[in-house]
């Protein structure tokens, strides 16, 4: 097995995400067959090669540091689940 | 005469003539959709009044002589960029009421350039499926055969584009999402250069490789489209400065001169044998239109699915952290406690594929996995770059097919997500290397479903696709077949 079912469970958990027992089951068998294919990289010799991160012709995109209009408060609010006096709520933190 | 059924530069003479209003187009599109969409499912928002108000804008716009190319145009968006003050959804329950405070930099030049927004297309969840099958919402189904998937994930725009229930329509490309479903709906779509595009106010999925581009019914629509999306934007940092030439000249007969390769390892096992067929008849066709042929050889092609399936997920993982609950979109109620409520919103927000590949990204980039995966999947993916680079110092473009098969049946696939990801091996690669490329219509199958040509080309030469395009487009009548819905 390539990937267990704890590790299916702790990366869950570093993403934030819930799953079911049922969805731990099938994430574990999907992944441990996509991972098994992942191992034909396994093959390829990758010593000195170096690695691309971004497909660009860019190394840093510079511009002038100015004051531009922005997003009215309201405006960015609108879409939030829950807004009060300006900013955003959300369930408390420190317990 | 049938309105919906023009293509852009059909619409724009008679416009131009006066033969024909923006609000009688725009109509035609409206009544088109009311007709099939709901057997074909294309758009997940309908913005009918609005179009219509446009509509009239434009005709005046037209009426003062101030008409350009894509004035009174009905076009369709994607999903997946922002038009202010519509519902962008992204095909995810996690932005079902999100309703963008801004429009994306695309979508900014249709306003000034007065074409007429139809509506939002249905797509797979945060682009991430090559079927449409994983939006949120609904499926939506192939114009040629109603039992078989689009394609995706823009699926919706090739749909709508190959149903006439709009003139044309934007999607977006991250392994194959435009090129992919252009082929299966039998119509135009190009993928291009990354950084061609700006990408302000599109949702990012993985942001080395996505990318917005034209479906169109036809190639000169293509480039009228290339025109008016391309371009540097102070607002795009990944966007290139660099001139914009008029892709609408490269609409010239002949292909003398021109040398085209054929990588050997895109016709391997594995490749359908109509679809050999199929793109081999075009080769042909090409090769008699006065283009040299030369084989070559793209080694780490087998790779790309194992590269694309890490990186994708690994940038989809991160970029993806954003949706919290918190400042847009959906969120769980219940949760008494922060890290509680992010998870049960992102559990209940999330479909199963998305959170599938958050979990693969994660895992890839996580402590001790590193290396071996992500970093691994980088080294190979700079090795399918100079396999192309190699390629291009002899050939001007390359031709291959775009899928390994005709469209296939819906469910087919939705049950093995490998098998569903290997159907993408022929659009990964040019992705990975950030290069252009474009899927025609090359032919049929003996079910009748359309197969596509799909041609290659350098960073930056979009021009030569459009040639090669167009000249195989002139040569042949597959673009002109509609699907008998």
């Amino acid at each position: 097995m390539k990937i267990t079912k704890d590790e299916v469970m702790h990366v869950a958990k570093l993403a934030r995400l819930n799953l079911d027992d049922n969805a731990v089951e099938l994430y574990t068998k999907q992944l441990g067959d996509i991972l098994t294919y992942m191992e034909t990289l396994n093959r390829v010799d990758t010593e000195n090669v170096p690695s691309t991160s971004h497909a660009t012709f860019i190394d840093s995109a510079f511009r002038e540091d100015e004051v531009k209009a922005s997003i009215p408060p309201e405006e960015a609010l609108a879409n939030a689940p829950q807004s009060e006096d300006g900013s955003f709520v959300v369930p408390k933190v420190i317990g | 005469m049938d309105l919906c059924r023009l293509t852009i530069h059909e619409a724009h003479e008679l416009l131009m003539k006066g033969e024909i209003t923006s609000m009688e187009l725009t109509s035609a599109v409206f009544d088109r959709i009311e007709e099939v969409e709901d057997r074909v499912g294309a758009y997940i928002t309908l913005v009918r009044e609005r179009a219509m108000t446009d509509a009239a804008n434009a005709d005046k716009v037209i009426m003062r002589g101030q008409g350009g190319a894509l004035t009174g145009i009905p076009l369709a968006i994607k999903d997946v960029l922002c038009a202010e003050g519509i519902p962008t959804t992204c095909g995810s329950k996690m932005l079902g009421n999100f309703i963008p405070p801004y429009n994306s930099t695309v979508v900014d030049k249709f306003g000034e350039a007065n074409a007429v927004i139809v509506g939002k297309t249905n797509m797979d969840e945060f682009a991430m499926g090559s079927s449409t099958e994983h939006s949120a919402f609904k499926p939506t189904r192939n114009p040629w055969d109603l039992t078989r998937i689009p394609g995706g994930s823009s699926g919706g725009s090739a749909a709508a584009v190959a149903a006439d229930e709009c003139i044309a329509a934007i999607g977006t490309d991250t392994g194959g999402s435009i090129r992919q479903p252009a082929c299966h709906c039998g119509v135009v779509g190009i993928k291009p250069t990354y950084g061609r595009v700006s990408r302000f106010g599109l949702v990012a999925f993985a942001s080395s490789l996505d990318q917005i581009g034209p479906v169109t019914k036809d190639v000169t629509d293509s480039a009228i489209l290339m025109n008016a999306m391309c371009g540097y934007d102070p607002n795009d940092s990944t966007s290139v400065p660099r001139d914009v030439p008029d892709y609408t000249e490269a609409l010239q007969t002949g292909l003398k001169g021109l040398v085209v390769g054929i990588p050997e390892e895109y016709f391997a096992e594995g490749l359908n044998e109509e679809v050999a067929q199929a793109v081999d008849s075009a080769i042909e066709v090409i090769e008699g239109l006065g283009a040299t042929r030369q084989p070559v050889s793209l080694p780490h092609t087998e790779y790309a699915v194992a590269v694309y399936y890490l990186i994708a997920p690994a940038e989809a993982s991160s970029n993806l952290a954003r949706y919290d609950g918190v400042r847009y979109g959906f969120r769980e109620s219940g949760a008494d406690e922060l890290i509680q409520m992010y998870r049960d919103t992102r559990s209940k927000g999330f479909g199963s594929e998305v959170q599938r590949r958050i979990i693969i990204g994660t895992y890839a980039l996580s402590a001790g996995y590193y290396d071996a995966y992500y970093k691994k999947a980088s080294q190979v993916r700079t090795l399918i770059m100079q396999d192309f680079t190699q390629a291009f110092e002899t050939c001007d473009v390359l031709l291959a097919p775009v899928a390994p098969t005709p469209a296939f049946e819906l469910g087919e696939k939705l049950e093995d997500p490998l098998a569903m990801y290997l159907s993408d091996i022929f659009t990964l690669p040019p992705s990975l290397a950030g290069i252009a490329g474009m899927s025609v219509p090359c032919g049929f199958s003996g079910e009748g479903l359309p197969i596509g040509l799909q041609i290659l080309c350098k960073h930056f030469d979009e021009e030569k696709l459009i040639r090669v395009a167009y000249n195989f487009e002139q040569a042949t009548d597959f673009h002109t077949k509609k699907p008998n819905l």
